[in-house]
């Protein structure tokens, strides 16, 4: 499957620790919108699947999206949000991205 | 119609569809198809004509069609561009890979014994699908769900609204089929992870 725009390297300064360079790197969501043609055990059951999220979470998720409108379903490299949310509109969850705030 | 079930020893999920049924649903995932091919990506006409016909990306901007655009959101809320590159590198696995699952619930139900026409009453047969393809079967009641309910206009908290409407009123046996995909969808969904 090809992907997306073009990469941008997060050029790590040697002076970071591991876990800033994690941050820096991390700084993309998607984002899982509520639609009211979604069945609730489907939104769970592709939370669990694709993310490979227990059902706790998964079920966390998905009521936050019932509930809330949205959730935050994953968080990473731009390049991995666009997986991400090419993969839910695969199996037809409206999912958008965006930068973390 | 029950819905599916697994079958203890196989582990694969079955469910018996009567040939109305099955006709039913070849039907509504021909016409998805249809759709998915023929509102296509759409010719740019302000370039060099061979740059044009070397590009086998797919479209920038959003479908035309309220069904499509529900199927393929804009991935970006804020940026335009970049909006407008992931769909050029996306949107076109994801029609062929849509169309491919409509067309496995075609082949399957046609292989379980729904003839080319439906001629005779009361045919009834098993359907019986494996774990990838009854997870396909899941994928693309999605998408037949999407496009019914975007043409109904489906909204939060309707169902007093479509429970209202007579029996005979074009819109409410559309819904019921609605329905119904619904709630296949759902006894899928509790067999797979039963």
């Amino acid at each position: 499957m090809g992907l997306v725009s073009a990469a941008s390297p997060v050029e790590a300064e040697p002076d970071l620790t591991p876990d800033e360079i994690t941050f820096l790197a991390k700084p993309w969501v998607t984002i899982v919108w509520n639609d009211p043609v979604n069945l609730m055990s489907y939104v769970t059951f592709v939370f669990q699947k694709y993310f490979g999220y227990d059902k706790a979470k998964a079920e966390k998720l998905m009521l936050e999206v019932h509930n809330d409108g949205r959730s935050v379903v994953s968080t990473g490299s731009r390049e991995e949000m666009e997986r991400d949310v090419q993969a839910m509109h695969e199996y037809g969850l409206w999912a958008t991205m965006e930068k973390a705030s | 119609m029950s819905g599916f079930v697994r079958h203890r020893k196989s582990g694969r999920v079955i469910a018996e569809f009567s040939g109305f049924e099955a006709e039913l649903l070849r039907s509504l995932a021909g016409q998805l198809v249809e759709l998915l091919r023929n509102e296509a990506a759409e010719p740019r006409d302000d370039r060099d004509p061979f740059e044009a016909m070397m590009d086998f990306s797919g479209p920038e901007s959003a479908p035309e069609d309220p069904v499509l655009q529900r199927l393929f959101p804009t991935a970006y809320r804020d940026d335009e561009h970049a909006a407008a590159e992931f769909r050029r590198f996306t949107e076109g696995s994801l029609r062929d890979g849509k169309a491919r699952a409509a067309c496995c619930i075609i082949d399957t139900l046609e292989e379980a014994g729904l003839p080319p026409e439906l001629t005779e009453d009361g045919l009834h047969f098993d359907v019986e699908l494996d774990e990838p393809t009854a997870e396909t079967w899941l994928r693309s009641f999605t998408d037949l769900r999407l496009a019914l309910a975007t043409r109904l206009g489906i909204e939060e908290g309707d169902e007093d609204y479509w429970a209202t409407l007579p029996d005979d009123d074009p819109e409410a046996q559309a819904h019921d089929i609605y329905e119904w995909v619904g709630y296949l969808q759902e006894t899928l969904v509790q067999a797979l992870t039963d």
